[in-house]
Formats: C-alpha cells, sequence, structure tokens
C-alpha cells in the first residue's frame, strides 16, 4: 500500500512552487512567470507519470491510496486515493495550469515594471496554490480533508477574481465569496451530521467508513443530502443558485475564469457523483425528480441567457451553465452511459470552455473591450484566431467529430431510457446552442473588416502554444474517446452499484437480444 | 476576650496546597512586587524592571503549570464542614480546584498574557498607547507637561499581572465567594487599565466609567444570586450544592441560577449582557482592548462551565434553555451589528460578541464534547484577537507635519494597505480569515468543535443557527480584505508604524498560532480532550 506518495507529491509540487514566487527578491521577481510554468509543468509531468502507473483495469477502486491520522479527535485522517474519476479530474487540472499560466503571461500591465512585477508574483503563487488545492480536493478520500480543500480553495480565487479583474471586480469577488461560502458552511453541518450518523472513532470520516451507512432515518439522510448538495449546487452551478458565475467570469481575467469554470467548477458535479450518491444512495434516489427538473431548467435557462448576452465573457459563462446543466442531468438520470457521458463531459467541457475563454480573452486583450458589438469581420483581420474560435465555439455546440458531442449524446441517450421527457427538452436545448455560438461568431468574426479592428494584430507565438494543445485535445477526444471512457466506465459502475441502481432493461425487444448476445 | 478566645479555638486553619497553588502565587507575587518597585526604583528604571518581572512570573508561572499538569493535585475524597473556607485542593469544600479544566485555562490565560503583555512594552513616545499620567486631566497643562517630561505610566504591568492572577483564580474557584473575589481581583484593574489611553482620552475615561458602573452591577447581580443560592441550598461550595440541588429546585434556586448566570455572561459578553462591550473595547488602550477579548474571554469561560457543568449540574434543564436562547441572540445579534460598523475596533467588539456566541452553542452540549471544544476555543480566539488588535494598533494617522498621532481605526482609513504594507495586511487577512471560520486557520478547527458538539448533543438546529451567522459575518471579515487589497489607497496619511519588535513578536506569534492551531491541531486538542475527560475534581 506504502508505496511512492504519488498524489502527495503531486499536490505539494506546486505549493513549493507557490513559496518560490513568493520568496522571489525584489530583483528576481520578473521570472515568477517562468518559475510558475516550470512547476506547473513538472506537476502534469507527474500527473503523466502517475497516470502511466494507473491500473486501468481496476479503475474503479482507490488507487494510490495514502493514510494518515491527522485530527483524531475529530476522526479526521489524511486519506488521499483516486479512481477513474479523480484521476481524469487531477489531470484535467494538470493539463490546464500551465495553459492559464501561459496565457496569463503578461497580466496586469501597467507601464510601470516594478509594480507589474510585484502583482504578477501574487498572481502566479496564487494560481499555483490553487493548483495544490485542486489536487487536494479531486484526491481526499477523507470527507473532511475534502471539505478543507473545498473551502480553503475559496481564499485563492478571492484573490484572483478581486485583484487583478475588471472593474466590478470586487463585487464579483465579494458575490462568489459569499455563495460559495453560505453553500460551504450549510455542508459544514452536514459534514458533522455524516460523521455521527457512521461509526465514529479515529478514521470515522474517511469517505470508505461513511459508505452504506444505514440512516437512522430517511428524514435524516435527507437532510444531510441536501447539505451537501446545495453546496456542490452552488459550485456548480446550478439554477438558480447559479448568479454569481457569470460576475465572476466577466470580471476575473481569462486564465482565471478558464480555472474556475474549467476545474473549480468541476469540484461541484466532483462532490455531486463521488460523495452525494454514494453517501446518500436513498436520498439521492428520492431527489431524482427534482434535480432532473433543476437541470433542464439549467439547460434552457443558460442557452437562452447565452442568447441574449452581450459581453462574450458572459456569454461564455452562461453557455457553462447550460453545460452544467448537461453534467447534472447525466449524473442523476442514474444510467451508467449516462453518468459516463457526465463525467467524460466533465473532461470535455473543461477543454472547450478553457479554448474559448482564453481565445476570448486574447481578443479582448487587443481590442479593449468585451462587448460582442465593438467587435466585426475579425475573420479577414486575424484569421487563427478566428478559426480556433469557430472550433472551440463548435465544440461548445456538440458538433459531431468534437470531443463534447460524444458526451451529449450519451447524457442524453442515458437519460431517455428513463427519462424521456427530460431528454426530449435537453435536445431541443442543442438548437439553441447552436444559436448562441453562432449568432456571435457572426457578428464578431464575419462581415466587413470595421475600423478599429483592422489593425489588430493576429495570434502570437505564445497564444499559438495556449491554443494548440487545447485545439488538438479537443479534436483527439472528439474521434477517440475510448481511453478516457476506459477510465471513466469502471468508476461508474462502482457508483452505480453503491448508489443500488441498474441500468432499466432495453425498450425494444432487439436491442434485448443484443444485449443477451453481448 | 472570652469571645475572641474561644472563637480562636474553634477556628480551623485552612488545609493548603501551597504546590498547587503556586502558578497563581508567582503572577500574584510578581504584581505585588511590581507595586513595590514603583515605590522604590527611580523612574528610568522602572519600565525595564516591571517588563522584565512581568514576563519572568509568566513564564515562571507557565512552567509550574505544565509541572502541575503531569500530576494535578487536585482529589475528590474527605468531606469536610461544609461551606468552609480555605480547605484548597482536597476534600468537597474545596475553594480552589486545581484540576485539568483549571490548568489548562490558567495556562491558556498565562499564554495569551505573555503576548499581550509583549504588545505593551514598547513605551517610547509615539509608541506608547498608555497616557503618561492617569491622573492628569485630559487637556490640561499638566497633563502637557507630564508629556513633554516624557513621562510614563509604569504601573500597567502590575495592574495587569493583578488581572491575570484573578482570572487564574476565576477559572478555579470551587465556590461562589472564591469566584466573586476573583471576578473583583480580574475586573478592578481592567477598569484602571481602560481608561489610561494616551488618545481620545475623554472617549478612554468614559469606557472606564461604563465598564465600572456596568460592571458593578453585573457584580452586584452575580453576588445577590450567590446569596440566594445560599439561602436555597445553605452552602456557597459547588461541589455541596450540586448534591443539595439533586433533590429539586424552588423557585429561590431557579432566581438564584439566573441571577448568577446573568454575572457570568456580562463578563463574557453575550447578549443581552453586551452593551458595554464595543465602547469599552473601542474606548481602551487598544493593547488592552486586546488583552480583555482575549485573557478575559477565557476566564469567563471558564467560570461559566465550572460553574454550570459542576456546581450546578443538577439543574441542567433550568439554565439549557436560557444558554440557548442567549447563545442565539448573541450569534445573530453580534453578526448582525458588526456588518454595519465603520470603525474597525467596534468591529472586532461586535466580532467578539459573536464568537461568544458560538461558544455557547458548544456550552449548550453538556458534555465532554462540550467542555473539550470550549477549551479550545478559548484559547484559539485568544491568539487570534490578541494578533488583530496588536495588528490595530500599529495602524497610524499622521498629521500634517508627518509625525505619527493616534490609530486609524476608521475602516476607510485602512483602504489600499495592501498594496503599501503587504505582510501586515497579509497577517491581518489571516486573522480575518481565521475569524471568518475558512478551514487551514485555528479559527475553522474550533468552530468544527463546537458545532459538532452541538450537533452531537442534538442541537443540530442550534449549529444551522452558528452556521448562518458565520456566514453573515464573513461579509464584514471579507470587507476588511476588499478595502485592504481591492482599493485605491486612502487620501489621506495612514501610515503602519515600524520599529516595533515587541508588538511584531505578538502578531507573528499569535499568526503562527492561528496557523499551526488549523493546520496540525491535534496535539492541543488532545489536551483539551485529556482535561474533559476527568473534569471538575476528576
Amino acid at each position: 500500500m506504502q508505496s511512492f506518495p504519488w498524489l502527495t507529491t503531486i499536490g505539494l509540487v506546486p505549493l513549493v512552487g507557490s513559496a518560490i514566487v513568493f520568496a522571489l527578491p525584489g530583483g528576481l521577481r520578473h521570472l515568477a512567470r517562468q518559475i510558475a510554468l516550470v512547476f506547473s509543468l513538472v506537476t502534469l509531468g507527474l500527473v503523466i507519470a502517475m497516470a502511466t502507473q494507473f491500473d486501468v483495469s481496476a479503475a474503479g477502486t482507490q488507487q494510490f491510496t495514502e493514510l494518515y491520522r491527522w485530527i483524531p479527535q475529530f476522526g479526521v485522517s489524511y486519506a488521499l486515493g483516486i479512481n477513474g474519476i479523480g484521476l481524469t479530474m487531477v489531470a484535467l487540472s494538470a493539463v490546464l495550469v500551465p495553459i492559464c499560466v501561459l496565457a496569463s503571461w503578461n497580466i496586469v500591465e501597467t507601464g510601470d515594471p516594478a509594480a507589474d512585477d510585484r502583482r504578477r508574483v501574487s498572481f502566479f503563487a496564487l494560481v499555483l496554490v490553487l493548483e495544490t488545492m485542486m489536487v487536494g480536493v479531486f484526491a481526499a478520500r477523507d470527507v473532511f480533508l475534502f471539505y478543507v480543500f473545498f473551502e480553503a480553495m475559496l481564499i485563492p480565487v478571492y484573490f484572483l477574481i478581486g485583484s487583478f479583474s475588471g472593474p466590478n471586480a470586487r463585487y464579483a469577488a465579494v458575490k462568489f465569496m459569499l455563495y460559495s461560502l453560505a453553500g460551504g458552511l450549510l455542508m459544514l453541518v452536514a459534514v458533522i451530521g455524516v460523521y455521527l450518523q457512521g461509526p465514529g472513532g479515529a478514521d470515522g470520516f474517511l469517505v470508505d467508513k461513511l459508505t452504506g451507512l444505514d440512516y437512522s432515518s430517511a428524514g435524516i439522510e435527507r437532510w444531510l443530502f441536501a447539505g451537501f448538495f446545495i453546496a456542490f449546487a452552488v459550485k456548480a452551478p446550478m439554477w438558480p443558485v447559479h448568479t454569481w458565475l457569470p460576475d465572476a467570469a466577466a470580471q476575473a481575467p481569462a486564465g482565471v475564469s478558464v480555472l474556475l469554470v474549467g476545474v473549480l467548477d468541476k469540484v461541484g458535479t466532483f462532490g455531486m457523483i463521488t460523495l452525494v450518491l454514494p453517501l446518500f444512495p436513498q436520498a439521492s434516489r428520492w431527489a431524482v425528480p427534482l434535480v432532473i427538473v433543476l437541470s433542464v431548467i439549467s439547460i434552457v435557462y443558460g442557452a437562452l441567457l447565452a442568447i441574449g448576452q452581450s459581453d462574450m465573457m458572459r456569454l461564455i459563462a452562461f453557455t457553462s451553465v447550460s453545460h452544467f446543466g448537461f453534467i447534472t442531468l447525466g449524473i442523476f438520470a442514474m444510467t451508467s452511459s449516462a453518468q459516463a457521458g457526465a463525467t467524460l463531459y466533465m473532461v470535455n467541457h473543461g477543454f472547450s470552455t478553457a479554448a474559448m475563454f482564453l481565445i476570448a480573452g486574447m481578443m479582448v486583450l487587443r481590442r479593449g473591450s468585451q462587448r460582442i458589438g465593438d467587435f466585426g469581420g475579425m475573420q479577414r483581420a486575424t484569421p487563427l484566431l478566428a478559426g480556433t474560435f469557430l472550433v472551440a465555439g463548435m465544440a461548445g455546440l456538440a458538433l459531431p467529430g468534437l470531443s463534447t458531442f460524444i458526451s451529449e449524446i450519451l447524457v442524453i441517450v442515458g437519460t431517455f431510457s428513463r427519462y424521456q421527457a427530460a431528454a426530449i427538452i435537453a435536445s431541443v436545448a442543442l438548437v439553441l446552442s447552436a444559436l448562441y455560438i453562432l449568432l456571435m461568431y457572426q457578428r464578431m468574426m464575419t462581415g466587413p473588416v470595421r475600423e478599429p479592428t483592422r489593425v489588430l494584430p493576429d495570434m502570437n507565438l505564445r497564444e499559438a502554444w495556449v491554443v494548440a494543445p487545447l485545439i488538438a485535445v479537443i479534436v483527439f477526444l472528439g474521434f477517440y474517446p475510448k481511453p478516457v471512457l476506459d477510465v471513466l466506465n469502471p468508476a461508474v459502475a462502482t457508483t452505480m452499484t453503491q448508489v443500488g441502481v441498474e441500468d432499466p432493461a432495453p425498450l425494444t425487444p432487439l436491442a434485448a437480444d443484443e444485449g443477451t448476445n453481448q | 476576650m472570652s469571645v475572641i478566645a474561644a472563637a480562636a479555638a474553634d477556628f480551623q486553619a485552612p488545609d493548603i496546597d501551597w504546590g498547587a497553588l503556586a502558578p497563581v502565587i508567582a503572577v500574584l507575587g510578581a504584581a505585588v512586587l511590581g507595586v513595590i518597585l514603583e515605590a522604590l526604583l527611580p523612574r528610568r528604571l522602572r519600565n525595564v524592571a516591571q517588563i522584565g518581572l512581568a514576563l519572568a512570573a509568566l513564564v515562571v508561572s507557565l512552567v509550574l503549570l505544565s509541572v502541575l499538569w503531569a500530576k494535578p493535585p487536585v482529589s475528590v475524597g474527605t468531606v469536610g464542614p461544609a461551606g468552609a473556607v480555605g480547605r484548597l485542593t482536597q476534600g468537597m469544600n474545596l475553594s480552589i480546584m486545581v484540576d485539568r479544566p483549571a490548568l489548562f485555562l490558567q495556562a491558556s490565560i498565562v499564554v495569551v498574557s505573555l503576548l499581550a503583555v509583549l504588545t505593551m512594552v514598547e513605551r517610547s513616545r509615539d509608541a506608547d498607547p498608555f497616557t503618561p499620567q492617569g491622573s492628569a486631566v485630559p487637556g490640561s497643562d499638566f497633563e502637557n507637561a507630564s508629556r513633554q517630561a516624557g513621562l510614563v505610566q509604569t504601573e500597567v504591568l502590575p495592574l495587569l499581572l493583578l488581572a491575570v492572577s484573578g482570572m487564574m483564580v476565576f477559572t478555579a474557584a470551587g465556590d461562589l465567594l472564591t469566584l466573586f473575589v476573583a471576578l473583583e481581583l480580574l475586573s478592578l484593574p481592567l477598569y484602571i487599565l481602560c481608561g489610561l489611553a494616551r488618545r481620545r482620552r475623554l472617549l478612554s475615561q468614559e469606557a472606564s466609567l461604563k465598564y465600572f458602573l456596568l460592571g458593578s452591577f453585573g457584580s452586584a447581580l452575580f453576588l445577590f444570586g450567590a446569596a440566594l443560592l445560599y439561602g436555597a441550598t445553605a452552602t456557597v461550595n459547588l461541589a455541596a450544592m450540586s448534591q443539595v440541588l439533586q433533590s429539586g429546585a424552588p423557585l429561590l434556586v431557579v432566581t438564584g441560577v439566573v441571577l448568577v448566570l446573568a454575572g457570568l455572561l456580562f463578563k463574557v459578553g453575550a447578549v443581552p449582557f453586551h452593551a458595554w462591550t464595543p465602547d469599552v473595547y473601542t474606548g481602551a488602550p487598544t493593547p488592552i482592548t486586546g488583552f480583555m477579548a482575549a485573557a478575559t474571554k477565557i476566564a469567563a469561560f471558564g467560570a461559566l462551565l465550572r460553574v454550570l457543568f459542576y456546581g450546578l449540574a443538577p439543574l441542567q434543564d433550568t439554565w439549557q434553555p436560557v444558554l440557548v436562547i442567549v447563545a442565539v441572540a448573541t450569534m445573530v445579534v453580534g453578526s448582525v451589528v458588526a456588518i454595519v460598523q465603520a470603525d474597525i475596533k467596534r468591529m472586532l467588539a461586535y466580532s467578539s460578541i459573536a464568537h461568544a456566541g458560538f461558544i455557547l452553542t458548544a456550552l449548550v452540549a453538556v458534555q465532554e464534547a462540550g467542555i473539550s471544544s470550549t477549551l479550545f476555543y478559548v484559547l484559539a480566539y485568544g491568539f487570534t484577537t490578541l494578533g488583530a488588535f496588536a495588528v490595530v494598533a500599529l495602524v497610524r494617522e499622521r498629521d500634517a507635519r508627518n509625525n505619527i498621532t493616534g490609530e486609524a481605526t476608521h475602516l476607510s482609513q485602512w483602504a489600499g494597505l495592501g498594496r503599501r504594507s503587504p505582510v501586515l495586511a497579509g497577517v491581518f487577512t489571516l486573522f480575518m480569515l481565521a475569524m471568518a471560520g475558512i478551514p487551514l486557520t485555528s479559527g475553522f478547527t474550533a468552530k468544527f468543535a463546537v458545532f459538532s458538539a452541538a450537533v452531537s448533543a442534538g442541537y443540530a438546529w442550534l449549529a444551522v443557527v452558528g452556521v448562518v451567522a458565520s456566514a453573515a459575518a464573513v461579509f464584514f471579515y471579507i470587507r476588511v480584505i476588499v478595502l485592504m487589497y481591492f482599493s485605491e489607497p486612502a487620501a489621506d496619511a495612514t501610515t503602519v508604524v515600524a520599529g516595533r519588535p515587541f508588538t511584531a513578536a505578538a502578531v507573528a506569534l499569535g499568526a503562527v498560532a492561528t496557523i499551526l492551531l488549523g493546520v496540525v491541531p491535534a496535539p492541543v486538542l488532545e489536551l483539551a480532550r485529556t482535561a474533559a475527560t476527568a473534569p471538575f475534581g476528576g
């Protein structure tokens, strides 16, 4: 069991990097971004090395486990471990952080080099701290430890939104903080409650000890479920507790928005599938109708509001609300294909949203405005930017051949076998997604070149390095999602068993025959 | 003559375990010695001597406490005449019970007092938080003359030590009279200390007077309650009282309990006995405010624990509902009213009220977890609040000639502090986050402990009220952070005084403790648990 502590190492490397960046003496501060990039790349290398050691045939079980006592008086352990879902999420974070570091290379340009360097130091140090927290939250196998990372993560994000952003940054940062904390603190009571329902003792917070509990009453289980679910729904974000996201995403610098929407919001859906379902199976099944309805509302509402936005960062944020609706729909549809689709969607959405935010950020930097109406004819002025943006946008509307298509189809197909109405409405939303992406593209990129956009430079080499890996992943996973699905499927199967649901019998005899033949 | 002789013949010499009292005696002795030094030493030597004496006394006391911890001398056994005063450390009629909860609390008080002393030793002219002459009329020629002469009110530290010794006894008192004496011993020096601020002296003296009047009122309520309890049970001793009360509680007792509770809750600063807190915290010299917020809270909660969980344990059904109501009111009022404060010291005062409410939720859980979580919370909060007030003392205004003047306590003056003094702002942010209860700080561990105690005692709804209040409280902690980091620096000159190594050390120690108790709280939690497993004479 106690082999090389992969997860602790992966968590520590960015933290060390952050400490180094933070402690840089005045003369070396301009190296902050290089150091941050190196450390995030080393982390990525370690994650890749760990992934090669990952036993795909046992992807449903927790691997690379570490277990130490931390606060035995509370029953808290320092317990880490990842299964297939955890691995993909850690990998997603590890890939996105260096990309965001590179994308935020020239963040803070006020014309005063010393002051810029000083603020960049805090920016890159915070990004690295955030990476540590992200690894921790995806790897935690102790409910208390998970909660600690879940809440502590707010602090670096809060400063990243508040200190490096647009005119309403303070408002957005405070709104983000209050929403998250309100959800998180209610979850705290549920965290205490679930421990008291469990076996207790010095390691009573271990997820394994709390899985499959006999709750003293269904009411208690539902209350505890609500405590966890609301916190995750705020994070995810789900209608009606999504309103912090558009503000935060519109104000934050693009690199931060990527981490916020691409990774942090996944903590919400990750928590639903790895904590809520196994810990509260009966209550989860009881809540399915409500969650399905809320998910469908999120899908449609997010899409409709996206169409109406004039600020492109807000638009992308609302598309994410819609996409997260798909993810929660998939998780709570309780079929293996829907859940596999949802978990795959978590990965794909990370990359496609990252590409949209980053390319949009590059254009905003050039034009000095986030308003869609301020652009026009970018296709001719900046063909590379426009082209890659189109690819990312197409991934956003789930074009076949791009990664999100597969996950969206899996979710809809998996949902259809149980909840036809929900699946049908969700499919209609696909049309809406075509509307918001294509309308935005049309208004910004096509048409005659407008005067202010004529002179804008196209993508430079650094930016190409930012975008290229994302586009490559989007296309690759669009054609060949099998490696990721192989890792995810066993983990999803484990979850399904823990919740105690099975896939519904196929609707037609023919399909049933095929099923038996396999 | 014969009467006296007869009385003398009846007099039973108290049997005193001096070893168990040694930590208190060290502090009390140093306080008395400090007063004598004031009379004997030349003026220029006094300050240094007082500092050395105070630090030495507290360190010695801490060492003695740790020796006692290994084997607390108290034992419950022989029963003397009920109500006899003075038989220390053994028997049912203990006046002072040196058991593990008492030792834990006394050590906590001594440690935070050490930090508090560090914030009070820098007495050069612009740094001195205390007036040069406490007796001078504010704004008088005499005051100006004493200021120009560079006088220093060196009696501060002996007074502080007196208060500390009172607090130490307060947490260990085994009968209501000892408790009252300790209450006065800790309060009277504080009344004086509150009135000694160097600047805004009228405000400071008003604070002192308010504290004195309301404090006397609280003491009187306590004393009246103690008298009623004595009338009903024929004893002031907590152990004997709990035995008598087993057989039911007449109305007289209930009235007494409520009055005694009122007196103790006054010291805690719980709603509805909180009205003095904001004014006194604002008016008092900031190092004294920090000391009061940290140490007085520890002492008062220690006494509450002992009175409620030990002496009045049989009446749990009587006082528990009262405590529940007080806890809810305290959390809500403290958190909500703090939101509208524009002065940092007032805000911290209301925050301390809210924290008192959080601790009270643990007291509602009458069990081991309730005791241990209270012990941990008061210590963790003590470090944080002391550090926070020490930072407040460093942020100053500047006058037109660039002289450093009073503290910049208006929140607007803190705008942009993060750009000008990143380290100081960073540390203060840490304290704010700890008070808000963010994980990996001591505040989170403490809040988790008290809320889980409440939930496990079946008061889940109280914990929910607690977290909702915490969420509201986060708003004003975060607002300070927003001001420091995301706002443009204020136009008027706010400055951070440099070159205060002792205050800086206190801030640093507070910050280190805040982080350690958040990241590796297990050792201290274990101490608290040990204290709680065999509490009160066990």
